[in-house]
């Protein structure tokens, strides 16, 4: 089966990548590219572990051909930090201990910060609703909603602060 | 868990896919959000030679109101249902399933069109189609034709459409103003399947009915219209006993198989306690309306 020549866009860098038909992006993020804060989880489209932002879309990567994302525009967990230090969702999981083994993070980080950019300032109703496609199996809900919600007002004091 | 080979296909108009249907039919499979299709590849359920990517055509996305229909294209994604200003004012019962399947991720990906048309009993726009009386536009080498949702599903993954076609539309009669709408669905956890769901939509004049749809999902080899208990709600006031006899008309049709969601008994009670809630909840919207 031929290569497909594809180029993704990711975190703002361009790769230039040869990828298998059956590929999927998860495989090509972390074996290609040597990306490896999308994790593989259960593989089947229900765990969120492998969660990117697609086209500013929320996509699970291991339920995407790679083939499929020629030219896209994807952001993984390791684009999340800037040149000023760590993105208020990640700042969020830290200060409110919203991780424990660790496993899930990176993918409800990634999928916290496109909520707050869909809903910025969720309810903890929208909050557990928006991040639903995420599991974590040391079951530590609780500060992951309030590492959530820090985030949401971080950023809207980082707004205000901006705005004066 | 990698799907076996296959040759790729990113298909850039309907005719390229028309053409590479008649070419691969037999051996291909049509991709939209791949959400329950890749899955079955990596499990060896499905292992399709050509894989035709029907994403990048824009066609197939969007939904519009045209004359007396609401037409929408088979790729339009289940987040797009849940956004759209038009199904939220003419068909909210389309918003509303579509909420309540999968998870934020999925539901940027998966379609109306895959769901629709995979032939899984388990999907819930199989029964929501069929209550709105939908028909599907479908197009192959050899021309163009319609078919209505109800009787499109034959039995598991199996449906009218052949190998070789493609469904360009999904169209909708507009719903009557002031109806009212509910899809009842209970599930385990999020992103399930459901243990069984009804569809229900009335239209009243005053206190009577002057028409009710009942579907159910996932009760049997394909969805279900429970056309009896609609014949009893129809030219009737509904209140507590009629809906009793509603549900056990529904639940009389029911012919689910058990698994780990239950035995076919207890789905069969859940598909009763669903269609009661349904027309309830319909009834209460089209009185508030």
């Amino acid at each position: 089966m031929a290569k497909h020549a594809i180029t993704l866009n990711v975190n703002g860098q361009k790769m230039d990548v040869a990828v298998d038909s059956r590929e999927l992006l998860v495989h090509t993020l972390r074996e290609r590219l040597r990306l490896t804060g999308a994790h593989i989880g259960c593989e089947t489209s229900h765990c969120g572990c492998c969660t990117v932002d697609i086209d500013g879309a929320s996509v699970k990567s291991c339920t995407v051909l790679a083939a499929q994302c020629d030219g896209a525009e994807i952001l993984t967990v390791e684009g999340l930090a800037g040149a000023d230090g760590l993105d208020p969702v990640q700042e969020g999981f830290f200060q409110e201990h919203g991780l424990q083994c660790g496993f899930c993070t990176t993918g409800m980080m990634v999928r916290a910060w496109r909520l707050l950019r869909e809903n910025p300032n969720p309810s903890e109703e929208e909050i557990r609703q928006g991040m639903a496609g995420n599991l974590c199996r040391c079951t530590g809900y609780q500060n992951i909603v309030r590492a959530v919600q820090y985030a949401s007002a971080k950023m809207r004091e980082d707004q205000t602060a901006a705005t004066e | 868990m990698i799907p076996g080979n296959f040759e790729y296909h990113a298909a850039q108009s309907v005719d390229e896919v028309i053409s590479l249907l008649a070419e691969h039919g037999e051996n291909g499979k049509l991709l939209a959000g791949g959400h329950s299709l890749l899955p079955m590849m990596k499990l060896r359920f499905a292992e399709p030679a050509h894989l035709i990517d029907i994403n990048r055509i824009a066609d197939l996305r969007g939904i519009r109101e045209e004359g007396n229909n609401i037409v929408i294209g088979p790729m339009t994604t289940e987040n797009a249902l849940i956004e759209s200003d038009l199904l939220a004012r003419r068909c909210p019962i389309l918003p509303e399933v579509a909420r309540m399947i999968a998870d934020p991720q999925v539901r940027n990906r998966g379609t109306i069109g895959g769901d629709a048309l995979h032939g899984d009993p388990g999907n819930d726009h199989p029964a929501v189609l069929m209550a709105l009386e939908a028909e599907f536009i479908i197009r192959n080498g050899k021309g163009e034709r319609r078919e209505p949702a109800n009787g499109f599903y034959i039995g598991p993954y199996l449906t009218k459409l052949a190998e070789d076609d493609l469904v360009t539309a999904i169209r909708i009669p507009l719903p009557a103003d002031g109806h009212g709408h509910a899809y009842a669905k209970f599930k385990r956890k999020t992103g399930d399947y459901a243990t069984a769901a009804t569809c229900c939509l009335l239209e009243m004049d005053g206190d009577s009915c002057r028409r009710a749809r009942l579907t159910l999902t996932n009760v049997g080899p394909t969805p279900l219209r429970a056309e009896d208990a609609e014949d009893l709600l129809t030219g009737k006031t509904i209140d507590a006993g009629l809906i009793e006899q509603a549900a056990q008309a529904a639940m009389s049709i029911c012919e689910p198989s058990g698994d780990l969601r239950g035995s076919p008994e207890y789905k069969t009670h859940m598909a009763g306690e669903m269609t009661r809630r349904a027309i309830k909840t319909a009834l209460e919207r089209a009185r508030g309306a």
